[in-house]
């Protein structure tokens, strides 16, 4: 039996390796999770009194993240990856012949303590489902036979780490590769490019590169780039943002499996052109087991003087990488929800302006770059901004990595130059009988038939690389609710208008999927979408209605053959309503039910 | 009857589970009742003892719903008005009587006419002219659908005939700081 105490000694170990930081709070509970899977409340108070911190804001930061537990959880955790790709792939079902086979209810820890079933927001591995996370770690290809496997091994009691291998190979998937996926790197070779063109220089190629943020929102880099080295402040810090959690979105996970050094690279790049000697890389927690990899890529660009002191020998160039994790919480995407993870709080976003470039982690000037964007840097430094823009479009410069999944032959990660149509894409990944392509994930857009001829760039269709294909056999009203569902989850709880309005939309969706929808729900529906989209914190909330203005307006009738009535109808059956009080009273006259003549307006 | 009289707006108010704290502000609107009289014509309400709704312009609802009889007045209320007004806490959000929500019926029922001392065992009543329950006291959206609503527990006569002489001249109600709280 697993004991349920963390003992102080082991508290003070973790706290004293994080240098007793408050800000490292966030790790530091990753870490004392570790053993048990759950953080009890006395660990809570007793991290508390080390850190100097309030029980409340402990509290507060482990109630926050999907991945912390206050309270007890199975020893083997089984989290399905609940994105509407793999609901498709038949993960529901698979999740409740699991449920029956170890005899427990889903989200619900068994009574023995043995294991709990649940799901989490997608996981990013769309082109290998349906998938889980056991106690963390990604299992693929899910099918009934795996899932008895799964059963059995949970009952006998082996752990995970002994599980076949065969459950957790993550594959790449590349299909098509451009100039980011055809570079072979030897590790330093952009860097010693970059440090001979010196800063000004190599500031000036980012310039002529034109390059765009990958993480969806375009911003130019080099602008980016250019505050940062500007703002006052000598101590400052680059960040890339590996928090995939876009639903959909894998290019990450395959460019830090496959390019990790170019990957580090790229922020030694920036550190070189902004002057930072702190990088962050922060992995989202679904990606945790890409970290001791990742660790050996970067004690290996340490011992070949690409990280630490003087690097490449150039005196006053010291930088290094430390990777922070997350722990499942898809608004820590956005990059000043981030920095407050990486700072240890709860990923609540800040106000901007002022923008991290100038005020970022704990407070210093700060570059926050994509890992796709991060890597690009080195093609630069390697071939020359000209070179780079020469690609992609006047306003899209260069490649970019799609995350393609759902309803097509070849789901996997295809690099295409910007300006690539919807049509073609679709050719090459063996679509057929395409109803809709959702760009973007579940905050992007959602493209019906007669827009495949547009394009894929910043100017026509942005996005961060999330390419979901739905056939004509699908439902487009269901995957707008999982959508909708998905960002009433992740909604950090901070502002109210997200808070509220993701779960108002939700509990109306529901009722038009339950059968009770009536017109007006609709007239609601449009008008929670435009309060969630004017009035929201950040850009959780105003992309939540995304899927669903674009659903309402491209495929209203999936919503309108769900309605029951053209004006009102209640959530729930009136007459069911009254059953409690015909058993109690033992009435079962007239006036004990509602006629059914007598409709509701 | 005089040209006034007829174009007169016709006004029903009515009491669900409510505690009638909603009407007694609607009196507080002082000596705007005068005016108010001038404005419109009171059909069901308290006020008149007419015990069925015709056709309304705006119908007033106190309360939230939390028996058959409700629903079947809601209804009418609904049928009959063209606008429908949530008036306080109760109709808006189920209000007070709504605490009941977490008990089971079925349970609350058994408390208050089997287990408590002094009334022996004369089980639930059974009497069909007795409205039965809902299993949950609902707010009145949840039953039909409702065009507007006055906050407060209760909202003040201020705010009430703030509300009607928009409604009533054609503006679209509007009701600004300190008119508009929820307690």
């Amino acid at each position: 039996m697993r004991s349920h105490e963390i003992s102080s000694s082991q508290i003070a170990d973790v706290v004293n390796r994080h240098h007793r930081l408050p800000d490292r709070l966030l790790q530091i509970l990753i870490e004392l999770q570790e053993p048990s899977g759950w953080l009890p409340p006395a660990t809570l108070t007793a991290l508390a009194d080390a850190l100097g911190v309030s029980r409340a804001h402990v509290e507060g930061v482990a109630g926050f993240y999907s991945f912390l537990h206050t309270e007890p959880v199975g020893r083997y955790r089984l989290l399905f990856s609940d994105n509407i790709i793999e609901h498709q792939l038949g993960s529901r079902e698979l999740m409740a012949a699991l449920c029956s086979k170890l005899w427990v209810e889903p989200h619900k820890p068994s009574e023995d303590g043995l294991v709990s079933v649940s799901t989490t927001s997608c996981i990013g591995m769309g082109d290998q489902g349906p998938a889980m996370l056991a106690n963390g770690r990604p299992v693929l290809r899910l099918s009934h036979q795996r899932i008895n496997q799964i059963a059995e091994l949970v009952r006998q009691q082996v752990p995970v780490s002994e599980w076949p291998e065969a459950f957790f190979h993550v594959d790449n998937n590349i299909h098509r590769r451009d100039a980011m996926l055809q570079l072979d790197l030897a590790p330093g070779a952009a860097l010693q490019a970059a440090l001979a063109l010196g800063r000004a220089e190599w500031m000036r190629q980012m310039q002529l590169s034109n390059l765009r943020g990958r993480g969806g929102a375009g911003f130019t880099t080099a602008v980016k780039w250019m505050a940062c080295a500007d703002a006052p402040g000598a101590d400052k810090v680059v960040v890339c943002n590996a928090d995939e959690g876009e639903p959909g979105t894998f290019k990450d996970r395959v460019l830090l499996t496959t390019l990790a050094d170019a990957v580090f690279e790229g922020m030694t790049l920036a550190a070189w052109a902004v002057g930072a000697r702190q990088g962050l890389l922060y992995l989202r927690g679904e990606y945790r087991y890409l970290r001791p990899t990742l660790e050996a890529v970067l004690a290996r660009r340490r011992s070949a003087g690409l990280l630490g002191r003087q690097i490449l020998g150039k005196a006053g160039f010291d930088f290094d990488i430390e990777i922070h994790l997350g722990a499942g919480a898809y608004v820590c995407g956005e990059e000043t929800a981030l920095l407050e993870s990486l700072e240890g709080k709860r990923g609540t976003p800040r106000i901007r302006p002022p923008f991290p470039v100038t005020r970022g982690y704990l407070g210093r000037p700060t570059v926050v770059n994509n890992v796709e964007t991060l890597a690009k840097t080195c093609l630069i430094a390697l071939e020359g901004g000209a070179a780079f823009a020469a690609t992609g479009t006047a306003q899209s410069t260069g490649t970019k990595l799609l995350s393609i999944s759902g309803d097509c032959a070849r789901p996997g990660i295809y690099e295409y130059p910007f300006g690539v149509a919807i049509e073609r894409v679709l050719e090459d990944c063996g679509a057929s009988d395409t109803q809709a392509v959702q760009v973007g994930g579940a905050a992007g857009i959602m493209l019906a038939s007669y827009e495949f001829h547009r394009r894929i760039a910043f100017e026509d269709v942005p996005t961060a690389g999330a390419f979901m294909v739905f056939d004509s056999s699908r439902d487009l009203f269901e995957v707008a609710r999982n959508f909708v569902a998905f960002f009433a989850h992740e909604s950090c709880g901070f502002c109210t208008p997200c808070r509220v309005g993701t779960s108002l939309l939700l509990k109306a969706m529901n009722k038009l999927a339950d059968g009770h929808g009536a017109k007006t729900d609709l007239a609601d529906i449009e008008w929670i979408d435009r309060l969630l989209k004017n009035a929201s914190h950040c850009g959780l909330g105003s992309a939540a209605p995304n899927p669903v203005m674009d659903t309402l307006l491209k495929f209203r009738p999936a919503y309108e053959r769900r309605l029951r009535s053209l004006d009102f109808a209640p959530a729930f059956n009136l007459d069911d309503a009254l059953a409690a009080a015909r058993r109690a009273s033992g009435r079962d006259d007239a006036a004990a039910h509602f006629s059914a003549d007598h409709a509701p307006r | 009857m005089s040209t006034a009289a007829r174009t007169r707006v016709r006004l029903a108010t009515t009491s669900l589970a409510g505690c009638f704290g909603c009407h007694m502000s609607f009196l507080d609107i002082d000596e705007h009742l005068f005016e108010l009289v001038e404005l419109v014509e009171f059909d069901r309400s308290p006020l008149t003892n007419i015990k069925h709704c015709s056709p309304c312009d705006i119908g007033l609802i106190e309360g939230g719903v939390c028996n058959a009889e409700n629903v079947h007045v809601l209804r009418e209320f609904r049928a009959q008005c063209k606008t429908l007004v949530a008036i306080g806490a109760c109709a808006i959000n189920g209000g007070l009587p709504a605490q009941r929500n977490h008990i089971p019926l079925e349970a609350c029922l058994r408390e208050v006419y089997q287990s408590r001392a002094g009334l022996g065992a004369s089980g639930v009543p059974n009497d069909p002219e007795l409205p039965l329950l809902l299993d949950k006291v609902r707010p009145i959206h949840e039953v039909v659908r409702v065009d507007y609503s006055i906050p407060g527990c209760p909202p003040s006569g201020e705010a009430i005939w703030k509300f009607l002489s928009d409604l009533i001249a054609g503006r679209t109600p509007r009701l600004s700081h300190p008119m508009l709280h929820f307690d």
